[in-house]
């Protein structure tokens, strides 16, 4: 089995755990407010430091290249509050043409 | 608005990002089946971009796992707030564990009643479920269709789609710091850790950060 289904059938299932224990554990357990406020920033650690290395690093050596290009036009066109695919498209095709052009 | 159309709108919306996650799964030379079956069954739009962004990024299954998983615990507590509401048992309740996700979530805790609620739940959870599967594979399909997105120079299409989801999550000062401090700590660690290291560092900073009020 390689890294791809390792990674599809191990995040799959550790997943599923999650949700379905979510749903039979009662309630007291897991709702102190400090576990509450730290489970509100998770996500937003972890997609900062996913869009910083998609971003900069090429494997492990930091890089700036078209797909900083790419990200600055997320950015202009998550400020302008375009949809989600407008956005993702956006920085793919300006990430394509600084590719193409520099 | 009624709870019949809030979650019509919210799912296809929503369901039409699974286009952009077939893509870049592809992308990231995971096979279309694979892309589809993390639609299925991870069914949980973050964590499964973050499978595909480690693997893209060089990382091993291990920590691609590791962050997919800690950005899917939230669905838990989701659960957790759901069940009193729901009030299922059985099989019933393993369906509705595995449509537990953030727009489910959201629909159902908008409404007034709890028979409201309950209904926003399971037709948002459904609606969700089936779009997002569906864009998927045309989004894999699409992609497979024009080859290696990396060679077009695409590939700032995965990072953008963590920034989308990041986005509306930046909503006061600690989470600004908190992101700031995210970039920081990754890219310095970059050079001298094994790829997905740095990603999943992250997590004591949210620990840190939301330690204290």
């Amino acid at each position: 089995m390689n890294a791809f289904w390792i990674a599809v059938i191990g995040s799959s299932a550790l997943a599923f755990a999650i949700k379905v224990l979510g749903a039979s554990v009662p309630e007291s357990v897991l709702s102190h407010p400090r576990i509450l406020r730290i489970n509100n920033l998770v996500p937003v650690a972890l997609l900062t430091a996913l869009v910083a290395v998609n971003t900069f690093a090429d494997k492990t050596k930091l890089v700036i290249d078209n797909r900083a290009l790419g990200m600055a036009a997320a950015i202009v066109l998550l400020i302008a509050k375009a949809p989600f695919p407008v956005v993702v498209l956006g920085a793919a095709l300006t990430s394509a043409l600084a590719y193409r052009y520099f | 608005m009624s709870v019949k159309r809030d979650s019509f709108s919210v799912s296809i919306t929503v369901g039409a990002y699974g286009s952009a996650f077939g893509a870049a799964a592809v992308a990231a030379d995971f096979s279309v089946l694979q892309a589809c079956l993390l639609s299925l069954l991870l069914f949980s739009g973050a964590s499964q971009f973050a499978v595909v962004g480690v693997i893209a990024a060089g990382g091993t299954p291990l920590s691609a796992i590791a962050t997919s998983t800690l950005l899917g615990t939230r669905n838990g507590l989701y659960g957790l707030r759901l069940a009193p509401i729901l009030k299922l048992r059985g099989w019933k309740r393993i369906v509705a564990a595995q449509i537990t996700i953030d727009e489910s979530t959201g629909v159902a805790l908008a409404q007034n009643s709890e028979n409201e609620m309950r209904k926003g739940f399971w037709y948002t959870g459904f609606g969700v479920y089936l779009f997002w599967n569906l864009f998927t594979l045309a989004g894999a399909l699409g992609a497979q269709a024009i080859g290696n997105p990396s060679a077009w120079g695409l590939d700032a299409a995965v990072p953008a789609a963590f920034l989308g989801l990041l986005w509306p999550r930046l909503s006061d000062r600690k989470s600004w710091v908190l992101a700031a401090l995210a970039i920081v700590l990754a890219l310095t660690l970059t050079p001298f850790v094994p790829a997905g290291i740095p990603i999943i560092s992250c997590t004591l900073l949210a620990i840190i950060i939301g330690w204290r009020k």
